[in-house]
């Protein structure tokens, strides 16, 4: 996945001025690679999907950078005449206390409020302006990695503040329709696991158990992890000497109960794993709330592989 | 652990599927600095190889995760490439990594496992300072946080386990030890190594040209200096249970 190409010193652009804040809003794009072996993290959107199609909306290269707005609470104000577009949760997104479309794009006028209240499904939504957002990348990304003090607005890793200013990264927007129907996940959920890494030392009924009941997403979930809880998972292996770790990697430690490691996770560890989630399962996760009952499904990396391009494609 | 001579043939690896767009080349089965330049020769090799198909390459201990890009080859492909990377393998000349030495203000106020872990010894802590500095440690792995080495290995004496509470901060710059491995904390955050000192050292500063002041393979020897000099290269003697 390649970083956006975007032209900065877009300063004469539009805005949208932040007057109110909920838990968590981010700027997040594809992710920042090629420092992993230096302890960088690859952060980027959970619901790369979601972003893609926001972006897709506007014309926009998938992995150009907008906000990840976690549970809602964010209210935005037009300083100019902008094509915006959101896709992802439905957090009961409002213009001017008009209600819209979860995903969709339509242009805010000078002084019109966007505002997102709470999760009416799924978790994140992704709010794309045209271009992109115009800021400093570093390493190649916007990212913000709260724990690593990289990215966002700042380059420090600070989620959106009130009084921040997001500015398009151009002026125009080739504004699209959704071609599809983008789903929340609901009560139960399947979730693709790339099988591998440690998989062969758990013990025969644990395997069975992991594929065949349902786990539970627990509330201990960020953005670099999410626990599962559910039957105990028994591995033989004792010690392992940390190694790198993929994205959607499950691991298990000694407690038997998996965490899925996501986006943010440290970029070594030590724990045995029964493969990794596909990047589809990823993104799907990333919209899933605690209590969510959750089936995983071994799939080879060939299968999960065919999905995720058949997902670019749809951008193309 | 045996600090074997590096073999003079290359040793035997493994691929593992770890994901979609993930393999795991194994080299070894235990950590050993005498790996190293086997590993920084599989890095080099592996870059090479996969240009611009390669996403991340993430070499620890014994093991290189290789990240390419699935849009421009298939699983099939990619342990293919590998091999083909690998094959007739030389070592890296132990030269590859470079030599840093890393002033340590060693006291109780930023340090306070210093003394807990010369009293366990029965030693003064002149004495745990002398035998933490005395040797070359390897940069086996970074990761926890940008910059961040895991080094050894520590003399066996002073091997400690990580506290059993760890930390709720740790200042940056602090130097801890757990088992036999040493680190540097790069930035402040949560931690649960034995704390010994600080320096005033920037492991990862982005307006610097290398981000990073380590990477994997590089060795690491500490250097005690004194308050004053501490102060003077700008450290902040603030006390670690203060902040």
């Amino acid at each position: 996945m390649a970083t956006p190409e975007i032209s900065r010193a877009a300063s004469g652009n539009a805005a949208l001025v932040v007057e109110g804040t909920g838990p968590l809003a981010l700027v997040e794009d594809a992710g920042r690679f090629g420092a992993r072996h230096l302890g960088v993290t690859q952060g980027g959107a959970l619901d790369w999907i979601a972003l893609g199609w926001a972006n897709w909306l506007l014309g926009n290269a998938p992995d150009a950078a907008g906000i990840e707005i976690a549970m809602g609470g964010l209210t935005l104000k037009a300083t100019g005449r902008m094509a915006v577009a959101i896709a992802g949760a439905d957090l009961g997104a409002t213009r001017d206390g008009e209600t819209l479309p979860a995903n969709g794009s339509f242009v805010l006028e000078p002084g019109q409020v966007l505002a997102f209240d709470q999760p009416r499904a799924g978790l994140r939504a992704y709010l794309a302006l045209p271009g992109g957002i115009d800021a400093e990348p570093f390493m190649g990304s916007l990212s913000t990695v709260a724990r690593e003090q990289l990215g966002g607005l700042d380059g420090r890793g600070s989620a959106l503040r009130i009084g921040d200013r997001l500015i398009a990264a151009s002026v125009a927007a080739e504004t699209r329709e959704m071609p599809c129907a983008m789903a929340m996940p609901q009560d139960e959920v399947t979730l693709e696991l790339v099988t591998g890494a440690q998989i062969a030392h758990f013990e025969g009924a644990s395997l069975f158990a992991a594929f065949n009941q349902a786990w539970q997403v627990d509330s201990r979930a960020d953005r670099m992890g999410v626990r599962l809880t559910g039957p105990e998972l028994r591995c033989q292996l004792g010690g392992m000497i940390s190694e790198g770790i993929p994205l959607g990697a499950v691991q298990v430690p000694p407690d038997g109960q998996p965490i899925i490691l996501l986006n943010d996770r440290q970029t070594i560890g030590g724990y045995p794993r029964l493969g990794a989630l596909s990047p589809l399962a990823c993104a799907r996760l990333g919209q899933c709330a605690p209590g969510t009952s959750i089936r995983l499904s071994p799939v080879t990396p060939h299968q999960a592989r065919k999905a995720y391009l058949q997902q670019l494609a749809l951008w193309r | 652990m045996s600090q074997s001579p590096s073999p003079s043939t290359a040793p035997a690896f493994r691929l593992e599927t770890v994901g979609m767009d993930a393999l795991i080349v194994r080299l070894f089965a235990a950590i050993d600095e005498a790996h190293m330049p086997w590993i920084l020769a599989a890095d080099n090799a592996l870059r090479q190889r996969f240009g611009e198909a390669l996403i991340d390459l993430v070499p620890s201990y014994t093991t290189l995760l290789v990240h390419y890009d699935v849009a421009r080859l298939s699983q099939r492909e990619a342990r293919q490439w590998i091999d083909e990377a690998l094959r007739g393998l030389k070592p890296a000349s132990t030269e590859t990594g470079r030599e840093h030495r890393i002033p340590v203000w060693y006291d109780d106020s930023v340090g306070p496992e210093l003394t807990r872990i010369a009293e366990r010894l029965g030693v003064d802590t002149d004495e745990i300072v002398r035998r933490h500095a005395g040797r070359d440690y390897c940069a086996f792995a970074l990761g926890f946080s940008p910059g961040y080495a895991f080094m050894g290995m520590v003399e066996e004496a002073l091997a400690t386990p990580r506290l059993k509470t760890p930390r709720q901060k740790v200042a940056a710059g602090s130097v801890g030890i757990a088992e036999r491995q040493t680190a540097i904390y790069s930035m402040r955050s949560p931690g649960g190594w034995n704390i010994l000192g600080r320096t005033a050292v920037e492991l990862f500063d982005r307006e610097r040209d290398e981000i990073s002041l380590f990477r994997p393979g590089d060795r690491v020897r500490f250097e005690p200096i004194s308050r004053e000099a501490f102060i003077e290269q700008g450290g902040d003697t603030t006390p670690l249970e203060e902040r």
